[in-house]
């Protein structure tokens, strides 16, 4: 019954939109999917430096969904990449801080287009560190 | 004035129940005219109950009710299942328990959402979470 979630590449960034009532089994495979794409595109010489997260069609984000995008924060972190977090509803956003859950490891951003602005200044200090 | 009161009853057994029930409460709790926080609030809090379930005894039951008194109306919803139970159900709720898959978070950040919560639980014969939201 788990559906699957796209995962849209742009130059060096990842793109992943929420789906609507998204079950436990298709948010952890796109955990799964997401890291490995990470992984993949790396060794075949594009680096991966962000994951966009957008959240706009989300009307609900629990224990479980929140702990999730922290995971996959952290686990892009490990592989150098970035990760931002993108349309949050009022009422969800509410909800989370209500119940004490917080998205760790995520940057948040207003729209997708701060969220590359976010991104490409990231991106850009890591690049000034190795220099 | 429709008196016939909500009282509806659904199974946890499959993973894609969650998604279902979350689904129901959503529907109701907009019904009863709870705004868009609140709806919020209850969706994820009997996600948060129908997943401790599913996750640590794998069948339940949740019932949804509408509840009044004279001066307000709200959503029950109750949570049960025939698991083995929570042993210190105090440990439990301030955290100690949670565990990878956060029990004590989700029932703490529960308890936060809800106007009232209410926990029992019996070794070997299961658990039983009672929670009420009130209409503003």
């Amino acid at each position: 019954m788990s559906q699957r979630i796209p995962i849209i590449k742009i130059r060096e960034n990842l793109i992943v939109t929420f789906i609507s009532d998204i079950d436990d089994l298709t948010a952890l495979k796109l955990q799964k999917e997401l890291t490995q794409k990470i992984h993949e595109e790396n060794i075949s010489g594009v680096k991966i430096t962000g994951v966009l997260l957008d959240l706009t069609i989300l009307d609900m984000v629990d224990s479980f969904l929140g702990r999730l995008i922290s995971n996959i924060a952290q686990s892009a972190a490990t592989m150098n990449a970035n990760t931002v977090v993108v349309g949050i509803r009022p009422a969800v956003a509410i909800t989370l801080v209500e119940m004490g859950l917080q998205l760790k490891g995520a940057y948040t951003a207003l729209n997708v287009e701060h969220a590359f602005e976010i991104l490409d200044d990231l991106k850009a200090e890591s690049e000034e560190i190795v220099e | 004035m429709n008196n016939q009161r909500i009282f509806e009853k659904y199974t946890i057994d499959i993973e894609f129940d969650l998604v279902k029930i979350r689904q129901v409460v959503r529907k109701i709790s907009k019904e009863l005219q709870f705004d868009i926080v609140d709806q919020t609030k209850l969706v994820t809090a009997v996600s948060e109950l129908a997943r401790n379930v599913f996750d640590y005894v794998g069948k339940g039951e949740v019932i949804v009710e509408e509840v009044r008194d004279s001066l307000k109306i709200g959503l029950k919803i109750t949570v049960i299942d025939n698991g083995p139970g929570i042993i210190d159900i105090d440990r439990a709720m301030m955290g100690e328990f949670s565990t990878s898959k956060g029990l004590g978070k989700g029932l703490i950040g529960t308890k936060k959402l809800m106007d009232k919560f209410s926990i029992q639980s019996e070794i070997g014969k299961g658990t039983e979470v009672v929670i009420v939201k009130w209409v503003n």
